[in-house]
């Protein structure tokens, strides 16, 4: 194979294409068409629907993709995360079931990590995964499942072995989500939302084939689904901003598939504290002439400031290829910082309107939402005291903490509902 | 806007903070800061025969390098981070800000060069003994006879300003009031009718001094009443300036307090293997980071000429000021008895994140100026916050 440079891979990219986009094709023939070409996702191995692209290489086809117009491979949420796990752990046999329909859109995913007993401490999983014959028996409850209802299948990490230790016992499969045994319902959130589902798993099974990377290979195999979660809710939110309005049977199926993977995700911004309102609702209720808020409005704009500027350090050393310096580890804590002064000082400046809600509230009920959903920014994707740990251990390179549950058969370590 | 430092900044900070390890370590800083001078002449010298650290941003048409700010801030960090007792910040961003600020050609081709070289030491002299760090309190009056001008008055809290060669000073027309009338002046340190008293200081490594004038010849440094500008403009450049010190001091508080918590035996392990020792290293670590980021894009605002340049200024000075102080009260909580000794070195640095949050006004008020910036935006600008 011939040496891939910024210029070839541009050259060959636009030239193709020039040839083949078509506004008019169907999404999901355009997406196959996409992956049998190589350029829905050039950085897979060529074997694999892709080009073997240096990830270097990357923006420039994204680059020729946007100048044409072009509608790229689903590359929003968890069968991101499936199709990359895949990838690297998955059997040829898995690849070539899972792969394609996943990046055309065809078939959804989701993630079954936590449970009610383990969230921050996902390898605590108690799940139980039981051999029986060509296939494997699943019972347990997992919680936090984005885009449970809408799946077809999922990630699943379960506990084949409780008399190996904790992390040595789990195995990761692929599960149907269409089948009897299992069962989604909604999670209804403190703010009223439910964006994330309860699954229920009673007695469903997957097939023998289906487990990934072997038996007790768990924990590993789940490291790279996780190592990639960050990355794909980036990928994320930037689509959700590219959508495209131009007129187009293709468009319009793809922003019929935005709006579906996005809808859960509307109260976000308002998680984060809504920097934005801050301004617009001092001027409207009279307190930007209160020398007490004024003060606190100036906190949060500097903390707000600070961490966008500490954010785009972060990414700048990242451009140049340079290694990054602690400024990449710390947008998350700063970010739960923000969203807690942000919270306060809509509180202060709403005063007795702090009271209401819905329709009766300020903003429609935007300034309660703010106040009811901020919680969730030090919690959700790692908890800031895990997050502190993480800075402490791998950037600081202060002592691990000690893991008084790894080395033991996990049937003997205590945990939740055990007694 | 850059958000990274060029290899070339880099090395050149890596010179800087060889040359400062070598030449200020803290048992120079601790000697220094017990004499009235506050710092070493030889030390003054080789800083800028070695490394010509006072010209860093003066013109090169003037003896200077002609580099920016974003090079100037790179020196100041590095030498906040060595604690290092030297007349640099009253010579280079205030002296020397001053006269580029508001010096005529000529005045500046004149005072510039030895300010550049090292041998003029200059200050600024503008807040008096209410310490308002607010131009329209000044009271000290310039009096024009013929062609001369006579200062009448007193400054208080001058930056070095009892050994400097050179003091820029700040006046009002008699009868003016507020921002008008204003003028800068610049006066030699012997003349004769101004008094100079050393000030006892909470933070021996920064040297204040008290400045009586009585009748004391002056000359006018650029435009007569024009110069509140230039002088607020100083203040600006010297916010920022002292923010990229204070946050070189604090990255050094916090390194020291993480080697110390990983090397202090306590219950039969390291005290830094504690979770409360580990969470509270990760919030140390965020707090200065946030604060080195404001600093740096600070001083690449300053060099870009950002429209919105006074209202950066005071939120990176409130911005390091917290950050400075509370982290250096965490490094005296992590030492423990001992960090409250005065043979352990923390303390130095703890008095000059204390000296430094209230130079130039404190967080509480560059947050009321940040307010009042974004209140009343100016026309051309585009908001930064």
């Amino acid at each position: 194979m011939t040496e891939q440079t910024e210029s070839s891979v541009r050259a060959e990219v636009r030239a193709w294409l020039e040839a083949n986009w078509n506004p008019d094709s169907g999404l999901v023939d355009w997406r196959n068409k996409l992956m049998d070409a190589g350029w829905g996702t050039p950085h897979w191995p060529t074997e694999w629907y892709g080009r073997n692209l240096p990830v270097g290489l990357q923006p420039i086809v994204e680059e020729e993709f946007k100048r044409i117009g072009a509608v790229g491979v689903a590359r929003v949420g968890i069968r991101v995360l499936a199709a990359a796990t895949i990838l690297a752990h998955g059997t040829d046999e898995q690849k070539k079931r899972f792969l394609r329909p996943s990046m055309t859109g065809e078939e959804a995913w989701c993630q079954l990590f936590s449970e009610p007993g383990s969230g921050s401490d996902a390898a605590g999983a108690v799940t139980r995964a039981d051999r029986k014959g060509d296939h494997y028996v699943i019972n347990g409850q997992k919680l936090w499942t984005s885009g449970a209802q809408k799946a077809d299948f999922a990630l699943l990490l379960a506990r084949t072995d409780w008399d190996k230790t904790k992390h040595a016992g789990l195995s990761f499969f692929i599960i149907d989500m269409h089948q009897p045994g299992v069962s989604v319902l909604p999670l209804k959130q403190m703010n009223g939302h439910a964006t994330f589902n309860q699954v229920f798993i009673t007695d469903a099974t997957v097939p023998a084939n289906w487990l990934v990377a072997g038996e007790g290979k768990g924990w590993a195999v789940a490291t790279t689904t996780l190592m990639h979660e960050r990355r794909a809710a980036d990928s994320l939110r930037s689509w959700g901003a590219a959508k495209s309005d131009r007129p187009g049977r293709i468009f319009d199926e793809e922003r019929a598939e935005a709006e579906i993977a996005l809808a859960p995700y509307k109260w976000y911004p308002n998680r984060a504290g809504r920097i934005d309102l801050i301004i617009p609702r001092a001027k409207e209720t009279g307190k930007l002439d209160d020398p007490a808020v004024r003060q606190e409005i100036a906190r949060l704009l500097t903390l707000s400031k600070s961490a966008e500027w500490t954010a785009r350090r972060a990414r700048s050393a990242q451009e140049q290829g340079r290694p990054q310096g602690p400024e990449g580890s710390l947008g998350k804590l700063a970010a739960s910082h923000i969203a807690r002064a942000a919270a306060r000082v809509h509180t202060l400046l709403s005063g007795a309107d702090t009271l209401l809600s819905g329709a009766d509230s300020p903003h429609e009920g935007t300034i309660a939402e703010i106040l009811i959903s901020v919680p969730a920014t030090s919690i959700a994707g790692g908890t800031d005291e895990i997050q502190r740990n993480i800075i402490a251990e791998r950037v600081l390179g202060m002592p691990k903490e000690p893991s008084i549950d790894s080395d033991k058969p996990y049937r003997d370590v205590p945990r939740n509902g055990a007694g | 806007m850059k958000f990274s430092f060029s290899s070339e900044q880099e090395e050149f900070r890596a010179a800087v903070r060889r040359f400062l390890a070598d030449r200020s370590p803290t048992k120079e800083v601790r000697r220094l800061m017990e004499t009235e001078s506050g710092f070493d002449r030889d030390a003054w010298k080789a800083l800028n025969s070695e490394l010509g650290l006072c010209a860093v941003r003066i013109p090169e048409a003037m003896g200077g390098h002609g580099f920016g700010f974003g090079e100037h801030c790179i020196v100041l960090e590095e030498m906040g981070r060595a604690l290092l007792c030297a007349p640099y910040f009253a010579s280079t961003v205030l002296g020397a800000g001053a006269i580029l600020n508001a010096g005529t050609p000529m005045q500046q081709q004149a005072l510039l060069p030895g300010i550049a070289s090292g041998e003029t030491i200059a200050t600024l002299a503008s807040t008096e003994d209410g310490g308002s760090w607010d131009a329209a309190a000044t009271t000290l009056t310039a009096t024009k006879s013929g062609n001369r001008w006579q200062l009448n008055g007193h400054k208080s809290f001058v930056l070095d300003g009892h050994s400097a060669d050179l003091i820029v000073v700040l006046a009002r027309a008699p009868g003016s009031s507020g921002n008008e009338g204003l003028s800068l002046f610049s006066v030699q340190g012997a003349a004769s009718g101004l008094s100079r008293r050393a000030l006892t200081t909470l933070d021996p490594t920064r040297k204040l001094a008290h400045l009586t004038f009585s009748d004391v010849e002056a000359q006018l440094l650029g435009e007569e009443s024009k110069g509140a500008a230039p002088f607020e403009k100083t203040m600006i450049e010297a916010a920022i300036c002292l923010s990229n010190e204070m946050v070189g001091g604090a990255a050094r508080l916090r390194e020291d307090s993480l080697a110390y918590a990983m090397m202090r035996m306590q219950f039969g392990r390291v005290i830094g293997a504690f979770q409360s020792m580990k969470h509270k290293q990760a919030d140390m670590l965020l707090e200065v980071e946030l604060a080195k980021s404001a600093a740096y894009f600070a001083a690449a605002a300053l060099d870009e000429e950002d429209a919105d340049i006074a209202l950066t200024a005071s939120l990176t000075k409130a911005c390091a000021s917290d950050a400075y102080l509370q982290t250096a009260i965490h490094a005296i909580q992590i030492h423990g008895g001992i960090g409250f000794t005065w043979d352990n070195d923390t303390h130095l640095w703890f008095k000059r994140a204390k000296s430094s949050e209230a130079l130039f006004g404190d967080a509480h008020l560059h947050r009321e100026r940040m307010m009042a910036q974004m209140a009343a935006p100016a026309p051309a600008s585009n908001a930064t916050a």
